[in-house]
């Protein structure tokens, strides 16, 4: 065994940080912003690119995959050299992953604000970054296998066994609830409709949380705790454990997200009984991560690194407690659609990815830097406000979702609803969007000093270069066959090979067999009242899809007596069978709007999407001017039904032909409904005299086939009164 | 609902991977000693250059 000498890559290393901090704070800011249109609406007025819709998935995909993900990239390209003791196998992928990355993440924060989104949650990006991500995770993969099989290390150690659980399932959730069909450059249809889509949606979204937001971090906590404790962790036994079982738990717990939705029980009852088993790995993990500071509790009084650990790894506990109790049916069926939800992700995402991410680089950045931070009271400093923050952030927005939902399910004794108006429990939580503001802001002012903290310390510091180390070699066995060895007795000690040859068995077999197959089922209806959507509504969704009303208004009316009460008769699985993508929504910042169709005059959403103060005061909705003032640009609505026809839809050759007559008629109708009124058609005679020809006639805007979809909404199956 | 049979499939294709993996992963020796390696992480192996005092 002969010492061998190698340099680590800490350039990559540096990069990455750089870019955990930017998109951090911009992540973060664009999350105050939101924040800030609770408590005024109309903050961008008229800038389309600024609504809300459209900057809560830029907001969202910006804190997982652009502050997150590089957080992952940063330690897992630190930890994976030394626990390996090799460089990374190739300075190419290694740069290719980095700037891959980043164009992604910038394509993201231009498509997103433009509107282009396919709407299914932390999966909005449209088909050419789906493709761009699938591509850079691949590179990101390939590289962290081909060092593995160059490690001088034989062991693998446990942060590596997170590591590789995140790449291989992170890729397979990904190519299979991004499978869309493309309209044009940046427009596509999930492949997937109505209840199938949200089943799909939210077994990636559940593991996007799971494989992109815990088991890389836990793979960082089992790295950077012990080495910044210079603990080892607490018992490595358990850490073997945590792993195993927490990956083949994980995947089945999806459905939670769908309780009491129109998916079938016996899918939802799964997904609650795997939700709860999860509770036993992750507080393992939990206990695991706390533990390993026994004996060090002295340090974490001083050391602002630990401090950061311990909130994160105690956010954990508290993350992964609520959530197998949110996944109990009687709990979810208050916390669901509420404020609740947003405090428990921010539980999980400011404390428990967000510290640790913190502490991780606290550590890291001297040491590769080789200096000393440049103030640890400023760390400490951080420490505080940003555990402030989150205290400030989670209280009132669990206060908030508990005080709502009951409001919603408050009855008076005479069986009517308590507060009829969405609004009058919109004003009550007013006070918590301020507080909530308050506590995300406290979090954005630690960062921000946690940055100028890092630029002091980095102008202190030595320029980053590889770093020499020195590794005993491994013993090498032949990687060819031996002679009498059997083909499958070598393919057994090639894990990796092993790993890759039955991956590609499977995924190929499931595809070729179960899509086809897949999309025939799925295009029976199953209520014959209900019918693929006329043009010009089929063109409205895509403008509700485009505006991210998503965001704040569900399209599913859970089976209870308050629901139906309030909305209307509850959902059925069949009336979404011709929704590509589904839009269930999973927040009621405003009311379900599944059956708003027909109980509004059109003038009404007309007035509304002006200025909804006016038709519902104190409403904390902002403007959609530019759908009133904006051209309708119908130029793709043939191929739009084509693609329809593919997914099984079924528009026939006459209903495409007769498209442009079709959607002529029915905008028409809307348009002379709206100028009914005397204030609106006086507004447009004034604005056709002084435009002259410049002037758009009101059945060529957007609004109007907007309202066309929102007055279909639901009432395919609408029950009607017995008078009628 | 027919997907569900597609995401039952692809979770216990996922599920066996990892089920393979983890039974090489123990015939391979990766745990037969569980204790050592959360000690040896500990070690760096950068080569500190000693400075003159």
């Amino acid at each position: 065994m002969k010492m061998e000498q190698f340099y680590y890559d800490n350039k990559i290393v540096k990069k990455f940080i750089y870019a955990t901090l930017l998109w951090g704070i911009v992540g973060f800011s664009i999350g105050l912003l939101l924040a800030l249109m609770f408590l005024f609406p109309n903050i961008t007025d008229g800038i389309s690119w600024l609504s809300f819709g459209r900057l809560r998935p830029l907001h969202t995909n910006a804190v997982i995959f652009a502050f997150v993900g590089n957080a992952i990239y940063t330690g897992v390209y630190y930890s994976l050299q030394r626990l390996l003791k090799t460089r990374m196998a190739s300075d190419f992928l290694s740069n290719f992953n980095f700037w891959g990355w980043q164009a992604i993440i910038v394509a993201a924060a231009i498509t997103l604000p433009l509107g282009y989104t396919t709407s299914k949650e932390y999966a909005e990006l449209e088909w050419p970054i789906d493709i761009a991500i699938a591509l850079v995770w691949v590179a990101f993969g390939v590289n962290m296998i081909w060092t593995i099989l160059k490690r001088r290390q034989r062991h693998l150690y446990v942060a590596v066994w997170f590591y590789l659980g995140t790449f291989v399932t992170v890729a397979v959730l990904h190519i299979f609830n991004s499978l869309e069909l493309p309209v044009s450059f940046l427009k596509s249809y999930s492949v997937y409709a109505g209840v199938q889509d949200a089943l799909v949606q939210w077994w990636y979204g559940h593991n996007a949380v799971a494989f992109f937001l815990t088991t890389p971090f836990l793979g960082l906590m089992y790295y950077f705790v012990p080495k910044a404790a210079n603990r080892p962790v607490y018992s490595y036994k358990l850490s073997i454990v945590h792993f195993w079982s927490l990956i083949f738990i994980y995947i089945w717990a999806g459905p939670h997200h769908l309780l009491y939705s129109s998916l079938p029980d016996w899918a939802q009852n799964l997904g609650v009984a795997f939700s709860i088993m999860l509770i036993a790995p992750s507080w393992g993990g939990m206990i695991n991560g706390l533990l390993t500071l026994r004996g060090a509790w002295d340090k974490v009084r001083t050391d602002p690194v630990l401090k950061f650990m311990v909130v994160a790894i105690t956010g954990y506990g508290m993350a992964t407690f609520e959530g197998p109790m949110l996944s109990l049916k009687n709990v979810n069926a208050i916390a669901h659609f509420s404020d609740w939800i947003i405090a428990h992700v921010h539980v999980g995402a400011l404390a428990w990815n967000g510290f640790l991410t913190f502490g991780m680089l606290y550590w890291l950045i001297p040491k590769i830097f080789k200096t000393k931070l440049f103030s640890t009271g400023l760390a400490n400093f951080h420490f505080w406000i940003g555990t402030l923050g989150i205290v400030m952030y989670a209280l009132p927005m669990y206060v908030a979702g508990f005080v709502q939902a009951s409001m919603w399910k408050q009855f008076n004794p005479d069986g009517t609803l308590t507060y009829e108006t969405f609004m009058s429990t919109v004003n009550e939580i007013m006070p918590m969007y301020w507080m909530r503001a308050i506590g995300g802001s406290l979090f954005i002012v630690g960062a921000i000093v946690m940055l100028y903290n890092v630029i002091k310390t980095v102008r202190n510091g030595a320029k980053v270069t590889d770093e020499l180390a020195e590794a005993p070699s491994l013993l090498k066995v032949s990687k060819y066959r031996q002679k009498g060895e059997g083909y499958h007795t070598w393919l057994e000690r090639k894990p990796v090979k092993l790993t890759i040859f039955a991956t590609i068995a499977i995924l190929i077999g499931g595809i070729v067999q179960i899509i086809p197959t897949l999309l025939i089922d799925s295009n029976i209806p199953t209520i014959t009242s209900v019918k693929p959507y006329t043009p010009l509504e089929l063109e409205g969704r895509d403008l509700y899809i485009r505006e991210g009303c998503v965001g704040c208004h569900s399209q599913m009316i859970r089976p209870f007596r308050s629901e139906v009460a309030r909305y209307g008769e509850y959902s059925k699985a069949g009336e979404f069978v011709y929704d590509h993508p589904f839009l269930w929504g999973s927040k009621r910042t405003g009311p379900d709007l599944l059956r708003v169709g027909g109980k509004y005059p059109d003038s009404w959403h007309f007035n509304h999407m002006y200025d909804p103060q006016s038709t519902s005061t104190g409403s904390i909705m902002p403007r959609y001017q530019w759908l009133i003032k904006d051209k309708h640009d119908l130029s793709d609505t043939e191929s739009k039904m084509r693609a329809m026809i593919s997914l099984g839809v079924p528009y026939t050759e006459l209903d495409i032909e007769n498209a442009r007559e079709s959607m002529d008629e029915q905008s028409i109708k809307i348009a002379n409904n709206i100028l009914d009124i005397p204030d609106i058609s006086n507004y447009f005679e004034e604005e056709k005299n002084y435009l002259g020809t410049d002037f758009i006639p009101l059945k060529e805007r957007e609004i109007i086939a907007l309202i066309a979809y929102l007055q279909r909404l639901g009432t395919d199956i609408k029950v009607v009164d017995a008078k009628d | 609902m027919s997907v569900i049979y597609l995401l039952l499939a692809i979770s216990i294709a996922v599920a066996l991977i990892f089920f393979v993996a983890f039974i090489l992963s123990v015939k391979n020796g990766q745990y037969d000693d569980s204790y050592t390696p959360s000690v040896r992480i500990l070690f760096d192996d950068e080569i500190v250059e000693e400075e003159d005092y």
